[in-house]
């Protein structure tokens, strides 16, 4: 006997409903306003590609991607390269030397920050690195403006958020290394490898898809990156530390050029899925 | 490596664990101290006793306990119902196999890729005309449905394995439709839907931008927007600042205890997604 197929579709209702008010028909009028010149009362009045044409023209967009390839290379790369050390540390030298308790116990401490809402990391950032009282100044007896400075600014925003989001790879790349097959160490192991070269040729390939899922991740979370910005720096001082993100912030709720601002958020949208598709294709051709 | 070779890994690897720790100790040593000890012996002396004089000042100065609510009033309600409709949709998708599926699965996984900022203005602006503009509710709307996007895509994948067996034995027993899904499709997935439920609770108690923009007013407003505006304002001293960032880390901290084994499984559950 088979299981009777039809009328599942109502189930789908209230969700498609839903959908369609909250994510489909805000996008499209996000899209609609940013060929339209518009300060959030009265009509939008159409201007075509202009918002498009001026976006390419000012320095200030070309600057929030660049810093925000920044922020990718902070929240994305560095963690991936730490975290894939860390994790096989721990899993093959600290968890198989010293017990799998102390293991544990340190991968707790990586993990920490990740549990912080990011504004609440900001807002813990924001007092250590204060340039008359904080903490970071006081313990090496410097006295850095580390936010204020336009040289330091962005530097620092990338080792806060570098601390942020170590945790996430140690944890996914541990889980993926319980999956290994321990003959595969071993026999390296008979063959006299070094450490690294175990971590190079049997580590890496072994969980590759737990670093693809990291990168994909980690890359939409830098390209999105608004809270930390908003609550360390304000995009400032001067643009030194501006994503697009607060770019389009700045020009929806500040300046009320929405139409400007939804053509910045529109061109972040579209970066964001051509990068998930690249992403999942290379994967797809991987495997 | 053999005899101080091993002990210097450990050592390294503890260092480092301790720099990712070192603010959260220093936040806690510094909300506990007086004004006085701040200015005299800075924020690396250890405090003389235990002074919760700063961080009361603050819970009331700024209302914490309102904000607390409220932050768990969305978080909790969204939980609860974007699982709602996450298991709806993956019960049709999932098990019902609907014409258009993919396509539809599709949708939901762009959706959660999009950047909030794409669709900000706008539900900022109808949120106005509909007179949910700086309400609790139009948050608890929005995230239900950006969380279930994300729901709906796991969930399905999960019941596209259901047992076909149990779903027949179920109709022969004459289960109705809605009978089977509440009586035997949700029992049998508990633990993932509780590792969605848990996700879903604490990535809503985590947003920023879109509280941000919706709740202007302090009444409504949650944690992180309390804590991430207030930063920098001038009656902000130093052991105010540390107080309130305090008061931002121990519901986190919290929640993460209470959900750990669940959430170190759920984890893995996303990775391999």
């Amino acid at each position: 006997m088979r299981v009777r197929k039809k009328g599942y579709w109502l189930y789908l209702v209230p969700s498609l409903v839903l959908f369609l008010a909250v994510i489909v028909v805000p996008f499209l009028m996000n899209l609609g306003v940013s060929f339209t010149r518009w300060s959030g009362v009265g009509t939008p009045r159409w201007v075509g590609l202009e918002n498009y044409a001026r976006l390419l023209e000012d320095e200030r967009f070309w600057l929030s991607f660049q810093n925000n390839v920044a922020l990718i290379f902070a929240m994305a790369i560095v963690p991936t390269v730490l975290g894939l050390v860390l994790a096989a540390a721990l899993f093959d030298y600290i968890g198989r030397r010293f017990g799998p308790r102390t293991a544990s116990a340190l991968r707790a401490m990586y993990y920490l920050p990740q549990v912080l809402p990011v504004a609440v990391a900001g807002v813990v950032w924001g007092w250590m690195l204060h340039p008359s009282y904080g903490a970071v100044n006081q313990a090496f007896g410097l006295e850095l403006d580390w936010l204020g400075d336009p040289d330091l600014a962005l530097a620092t925003v990338m080792a806060v958020m570098v601390w942020f989001q170590l945790g996430y790879p140690v944890v996914i790349f541990m889980a993926g290394l319980q999956r290994v097959d321990p003959a595969y160490y071993e026999a390296a192991e008979l063959d006299g490898a070094s450490w690294w070269r175990k971590v190079w040729h049997i580590t890496i390939p072994q969980i590759r898809p737990e670093i693809f899922v990291v990168l994909l991740t980690c890359t939409i979370a830098a390209l999105k990156v608004f809270g930390p910005i908003f609550v360390l720096t304000r995009g400032g001082p001067g643009n030194a530390t501006l994503v697009p993100s607060y770019f389009s912030y700045l020009n929806f709720f500040q300046k009320s050029n929405v139409g400007y601002g939804s053509a910045i958020a529109t061109v972040l949208a579209l970066i964001i899925v051509v990068v998930t598709f690249l992403f999942l294709r290379v994967q797809e051709r991987e495997s | 490596m053999r005899g101080p070779g091993r002990w210097a890994v450990l050592a390294s690897m503890t260092v480092a664990a301790l720099v990712m720790v070192f603010p959260f100790a220093l936040v806690a040593l510094n909300a506990v101290k007086t004004p006085e000890e701040y200015a005299s012996e800075g924020p690396l002396g250890l405090p003389g006793g235990l002074y919760l004089q700063g961080i009361v000042d603050f819970w009331n100065r700024v209302d914490f306990g309102e904000k607390l609510w409220n932050s768990l009033l969305i978080s909790g309600s969204v939980a609860v119902l974007a699982v709602v409709l996450s298991v709806l949709n993956a019960y049709a998708l999932g098990i019902g196999r609907v014409r258009g599926r993919l396509s539809i699965l599709v949708l939901f996984l762009v959706a959660n890729t999009l950047p909030q900022e794409a669709l900000a203005y706008p539900l900022y602006y109808l949120a106005k005309e509909a007179g949910l503009y700086d309400t609790r509710l139009s948050m608890i709307i929005i995230f239900t449905v950006i969380q279930a996007a994300f729901g709906t895509y796991l969930l399905s994948a999960v019941l596209g394995q259901f047992p076909k067996e149990i779903l027949e034995a179920a109709e022969i027993d004459g289960a109705g439709r809605f009978r089977a899904l509440v009586r035997v499709v949700v029992p049998i997935s508990r633990p993932t839907i509780s590792v969605l439920m848990i996700f879903f609770f604490i990535w809503t108690w985590n947003e920023f931008f879109l509280p941000l923009i919706f709740l202007i007013s302090n009444d409504n407003q949650t944690v992180p927007v309390a804590l991430g505006v207030l930063q920098g304002e001038r009656y902000m001293d130093a052991t105010m600042s540390s107080a309130s960032a305090l008061l931002g880390i121990v519901p986190a901290v919290a929640f993460f205890l209470i959900f750990q084994r669940t959430l170190t499984r759920g984890i893995t559950v996303g990775a391999v997604k």
